[in-house]
């Protein structure tokens, strides 16, 4: 199988804080690749490292055959091919929703004006947003918000989607329209990255999961594995707490 | 003293008076514009983050250090004397005969600059990471970050201070009649040195300032509530393509 990216013995500190370990992980193509794990584990700065959004102290992140922690490697290119949903949503602000899908499109990939609103129009329609373009993030709800981000991620037509926590942020209610967008992706064979507590989604949609703790990865596997098999004692505390 | 000397000093004087507040305005908004442009370049370049490549940060570092100068400098001494200084110092040191409005203009535009340098970097470090992250995650780089992103935020965010800094501008303009620029202070100056009259003159000006003050001021209402757009959105059903760019209002430019 064809891996997308593939990191090599990456750490992350903050000051004298080892948040992240020697993390040796790989997402492949097409492929869909739950993180779980407690609180503080690492999980949202190991997908931070993986966009560079956090600088890794030290290792490897080697995509497409080539390591983009390399000095002369144009980062700005690399992070186009990742789409990236915050648990805070981030919408811009003083763009419409119509506009927030298109100004990575324009601005970086340099479509023009037409066909980001073509691309735009279709990744809204995916979410179910396309009858609020001319909303402003302001006049959403969290989920719509939500589900907004995920197709301005989308319209850039990335190779990998990194969520983090996608639905933390969200009341109760709305968990769920941005779950269901999520699964219908995954059933597209859109290669995806997600940081998640839903563990009933990550045991539904993941084809694989990671079990992080403590800034290592504890144990990996399919869901079956993990959930009903788990072989780490920590794996099967963390469970043991969660599904509780 | 009686309102109908200050009604035939404003008959006898109106082209003077006009004049003057004419200059004041015309120093006042291209001085406004111009030190808000500066302020921005300066902002942006004050809040680009240190870069990886150690040249470059050097080179980074210095332009910092430039701009550092030029902000604390301009805003720690009086517009009243770096006026005299400019103007009778470029005549002393390099021999120029600098155009008084020119010199006005120039500079009520570097003073703002400063001012405005500093409101910008207070705007943008007020602007949530969220959407800077937002922004890098789909591969902008810092400049299409600001000008895409951040610094619509910004403009909309210090627009009340360089509301502000408009009418500080119109008010102190007044200080130039040091340089001898004719702007509305130095006329109505003019106007009492002839007729011997101080109240009116200034009374008369005084109205002006506060006419243009308070239009400015209006005006930037105005402005504010444009910006902010409509309250409400419209659903649509289902879009013709062609048609929506005009419609939405996309604003990428
Ligand atoms: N910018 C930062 N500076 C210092 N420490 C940080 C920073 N970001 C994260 N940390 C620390 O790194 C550790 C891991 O944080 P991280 O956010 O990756 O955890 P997480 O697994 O995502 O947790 P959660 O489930 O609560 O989101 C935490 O102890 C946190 O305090
Ligand atoms: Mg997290």
């Amino acid at each position: 199988m064809q891996n997308v990216i593939e990191v090599q013995h990456l750490s992350k500190s903050f000051g004298n804080h080892e948040v992240l370990k020697d993390i040796d992980f790989s997402v492949n193509k097409g492929e869909v690749v739950c993180i779980i794990g407690s609180s503080g584990s690492g999980k949202s700065t190991l997908l931070r490292c993986i966009n560079l959004l956090e600088k890794p102290s030290g290792g490897q992140i080697i995509y497409h055959g080539e390591n983009i922690l390399d000095e002369k490697h144009d980062i700005h290119a690399y992070r186009k091919k990742l789409g990236m949903v915050f648990q805070q949503f981030n919408l811009f602000n003083n763009h419409n929703v119509l506009s927030n899908c298109m100004v990575g499109q324009v601005k970086v990939i340099k479509r023009s004006k037409e066909d980001a609103e073509k691309v735009a129009l279709k990744y809204l329609k995916v979410v179910g947003m396309d009858q609020y373009v001319n909303a402003k993030p302001k006049q959403l709800s969290g989920g719509q918000k939500q589900r907004v981000a995920i197709a301005r991620a989308l319209s850039m037509e990335p190779d990998v989607m990194l969520f983090d926590e996608p639905t933390s942020a969200l009341d109760p209610e709305m968990v769920g329209e941005v779950l269901k967008v999520m699964k219908e992706l995954a059933g597209t064979g859109l290669t995806m990255l997600i940081v998640t507590h839903e563990m009933e989604f990550a045991k539904e949609v993941a084809d694989r999961v990671v079990f992080m703790d403590k800034g290592v990865i504890a144990e990996e596997g399919t869901p079956e594995q993990i959930f009903n098999n788990p072989k780490e004692d920590r794996t099967k505390a963390f469970l043991k707490r969660t599904l509780s | 003293m009686s309102i109908e000397y200050i009604i035939s000093m404003i008959t006898n004087n109106w082209p003077m008076f006009l004049r003057g507040a004419g200059m004041t305005l015309l120093i006042s908004i291209i001085g406004t514009i111009f030190g808000a442009v500066i302020g921005l370049l300066a902002g942006v370049i004050r809040t680009i983050p240190t870069p990886e490549r150690k040249l470059k940060r050097i080179v980074l570092k210095i332009v910092n250090l430039i701009l550092s100068v030029y902000i604390e400098f301009f805003r720690g001494t009086p517009m009243l004397v770096q006026a005299m200084v400019i103007f009778y110092g470029s005549a002393l040191a390099f021999g120029i005969d600098m155009d008084r409005t020119m010199a006005a203009i120039f500079i009520v535009s570097i003073n703002t600059g400063a001012y405005m340098a500093e409101i910008v970097r207070g705007g943008v470090i007020s602007i949530d990471k969220g959407q800077f992250e937002a922004a890098q995650a789909i591969g902008m780089n810092h400049f299409q970050t600001m000008w895409s992103v951040v610094l619509p935020q910004v403009i909309r965010n210090i627009l009340p201070a360089t509301g502000n800094q408009f009418i500080i501008n119109i008010k102190d303009t007044s200080v130039l009649n040091v340089i001898g620029v004719t702007e509305l202070y130095f006329q109505a100056k003019t106007v009492a040195g002839i007729s011997f009259k101080y109240f009116e003159p200034f009374f008369i000006a005084c109205i002006l300032y506060f006419v243009m003050t308070f239009t400015v001021t209006l005006i930037l209402r105005y402005i504010e509530r444009k910006l902010d757009g409509p309250e409400n959105y419209s659903m649509i059903g289902q879009p013709p393509p062609q048609l929506m760019l005009t419609k939405s209002n996309t604003n990428i430019d």
